[in-house]
């Protein structure tokens, strides 16, 4: 597998008159072809903002850019007007949590997906309007003809989210960005959509970054983890060590803290305080305050991101001495 | 410490503290010629509950099953369109019984917004002291009321107090409105997504706190949330919701261990797994909940159930008590028609 997406030492800061924000600092990942990345962070994390990032969504006024994000080895940060606009929808496509305002309500669903293929592969109208159909049926939605004649607000909510899966696939993108595209869905519906996108995802081989704050719903499509927290990742692992084997305080306290089957009555293990203000650059590593395990030299300097073997990637200077006294 | 304790129990451990009975909400929907359409979402509809002294009880469902309308009628934030409650031995809301008000008073609710809930121009302490005020307490006594509800619920009164909303996290701000429903000596307190918008590391301290709370208070709650794990975490009992109606009602070891509707089976094998060796491999169900203002005929579920038989669609089935739990399932009702029913 080749490297689809190269993500490398990437800064973004937010700079207004009134406040500045470090959202995101220092952030640097790969992601290939036909490989799901989960991104969990909790809500501040930096983990939308990363990936917005990767289309360039934010305001360009006030948004500062650092580093490095090379999509099959084109500079994104760089890129001009034309070339992104080759990127947004052709080669990167979104879904985004709330399906409901993704789509204009003033057009029908096959109208803005027939368009959108138009667009990128310059197809006529019938062929576009027959190729909208066709993806209506791959993301399973019940009699696409009639469907593709519906506005959005006549669509149920799971219903939108496959519509929306299906625009973003419309033209064969290299790259799928997720945006918590479950989080607003019912239990029963929420697993549905899980299951469509990892088929898709093999089915079309294409790479997909999933940012959820939901650790189930992370192990259940992802095959590498990022955790991330006020503005870094703290921690990448494949999936199964990831569950298995966390290594940084704070992937372990949200793993701990996380209720599922067979907790009860037992106390929950809350990380203490809540996350750091991101109006300050860090000067140490930003989860020492809330860290069991913080030393002296925690403070002086961000810890760099070890090699724990494996491609387990962890942010703590404890992570060896842990090493250590597993081994002993 | 014991001026946030309960008023004291009246009718004894045995008697339910709440107990709804019947209770239905249908809401006109606009709509039509001269907006005159006699559509209705029938968002609650004949719903009988009761909730013993000192236990949790968990509501469960997906959106627009009606379980945030269920706990509005049981505050009576919305009128019933039909129905009766009692608390603790007394009618509400009737000749010889408690008025609304006073309903209010032992019943408190905390919403799952937490900053919607909370009035941004008033400091913590006015917020908190407000409604003991109103009720009559002495301004001193209050501050001191005020205090102690800030230490309960974790927060250092004289770091906090005079705070405004804004200047709190989120779950700082939901530990201020847990304190607010406490304020005025509640037996019962509704949590309605209390926990939903926080972040899954504070969310666990929340749940800690409400479990304490629980003990050293006596209170009982009603807790209502999307989310299974957590209901299972704080339930004794737990209820099952789907388009209005109760579908399953139980003990919390009776519904996960061994659900008898199929919509709860669905709803507890959708969980996602928390172990990649053992991924979802298939959907329970299929769809979408349908739409509350034209639910199905028969059993609201049939749609989404791969058990649907003809008798399913022609008879609406009771919410039948079978031991363990108490179930509305065409398959649990012996001589239902059902061709996995027991014969009688």
């Amino acid at each position: 597998m080749s490297e689809l997406l190269q993500v490398r030492d990437l800064h973004v800061k937010f700079v207004t008159p009134d406040r500045t924000v470090n959202a995101v600092n220092g952030v640097s990942f790969d992601v290939k072809r036909g490989e799901t990345l989960g991104i969990l962070g909790e809500s501040g994390s930096g983990k939308s903002v990363t990936l917005r990032s990767i289309l360039r969504l934010h305001p360009e006024h006030r948004t500062r850019w650092g580093g490095s994000i090379k999509l099959e080895g084109d500079e994104v940060l760089t890129m001009g007007k034309s070339a992104l606009s080759d990127l947004r929808g052709q080669r990167v496509a979104m879904i985004f949590q709330e399906p409901a305002t993704a789509f204009d309500p003033v057009f029908t669903i096959g109208h803005q997906i027939a368009e959108t293929v138009r667009r990128h592969t310059g197809k006529g109208e019938a062929d576009s309007w027959s190729r909208a159909r066709e993806l209506l049926e791959m993301v399973r939605i019940p009699s696409p003809a009639q469907r593709l004649k519906a506005y959005p607000h006549e669509m149920s909510g799971g219903m939108r989210q496959r519509a929306m899966i299906a625009l973003a696939l419309s033209c064969n993108p290299a790259l799928l960005l997720a945006d918590e595209p479950t989080t607003a869905l019912d239990a029963t519906v929420q697993i549905q959509v899980l299951l469509l996108i990892r088929e898709l995802q093999r089915e079309f081989n294409v790479g997909v970054i999933f940012v959820t704050h939901d650790i189930g719903v992370a192990v259940e499509v992802s095959d590498r983890i990022g955790v991330m927290y006020a503005g870094k990742i703290v921690e990448l692992a494949p999936v199964e060590q990831m569950v298995d084997a966390p290594r940084h305080p704070y992937s372990r306290g949200l793993l701990a803290s996380t209720v599922h089957d067979g907790m009860r009555g037992q106390r929950l293990e809350a990380i203490p305080g809540a996350p750091p203000d991101l109006a300050e650059v860090p000067t140490g590593c930003s989860f020492a305050p809330r860290c069991k395990f913080v030393q002296p030299n925690c403070i002086v300097r961000p810890p760099d991101l070890r090699e724990m073997g494996g491609s387990h990637l962890v942010r703590c200077v404890l992570a060896d001495v842990q090493e250590a006294g597993v081994a002993a | 410490m014991d001026s946030l304790l309960p008023l004291e129990d009246r009718g004894g451990p045995a008697q339910p503290l709440l107990l709804a009975t019947g209770l239905r909400k249908h809401f006109p929907v606009a709509g039509g010629l001269l907006g005159r359409s006699r559509k209705v979402v029938r968002a609650v509809d004949d719903l009988s509950l009761s909730v013993a002294k000192g236990e949790t009880l968990g509501v469960v469902g997906e959106s627009g099953c009606g379980k945030s309308t269920v706990a509005r009628l049981l505050i009576r934030l919305i009128k019933p369109d039909r129905g009766t409650m009692v608390l603790d031995g007394d009618p509400v809301d009737e000749p010889h019984g408690i008025t609304v008000n006073e309903l209010r008073r032992q019943v408190q609710m905390v919403f799952q917004d937490s900053y919607a809930s909370l009035n941004p121009r008033l400091t913590i302490a006015e917020t908190l002291a407000f409604a003991p005020k109103a009720h009559g307490l002495p301004a001193a006594e209050a501050r001191a009321r005020v205090r102690d509800l800030l230490d309960k619920v974790g927060l250092d009164p004289a770091n906090y107090a005079e705070r405004y909303p804004h200047e709190l996290s989120g779950g700082q701000r939901q530990r201020v409105n847990i304190a607010r429903a406490l304020a005025l000596r509640p037996r019962l307190v509704i949590l309605d997504e209390a926990v939903s918008a926080l972040d899954k590391s504070v969310e666990a301290q929340v749940l800690n706190m409400l479990v304490d709370l629980k003990t050293e208070l006596g209170l009982t709650y009603i807790f209502i949330s999307h989310d299974l794990n957590v209901v299972q975490y704080l339930s004794d009992r737990v209820l099952v919701m789907y388009l209005g109606k109760i579908v399953e009602l139980g003990s919390v070891e009776a519904i996960y261990g061994n659900p008898q509707h199929p919509y709860t089976r669905a709803l507890l094998s959708a969980r996602p797994s928390m172990d990649p060796r053992r991924r979802t491999k298939e959907a329970p169900i299929q769809g979408d909940p349908p739409n509350p203002i034209d639910p199905p005929s028969g059993c609201r579920f049939r749609t989404r159930c791969p058990f649907a038989e003809d008798v399913c669609t022609r008879v609406e089935p009771p919410l039948a008590d079978i031991g363990t739990q108490a179930v509305a399932c065409h398959m649990r009702v012996v001589g239902s028609g059902h061709s996995k029913a027991a014969t009688p």
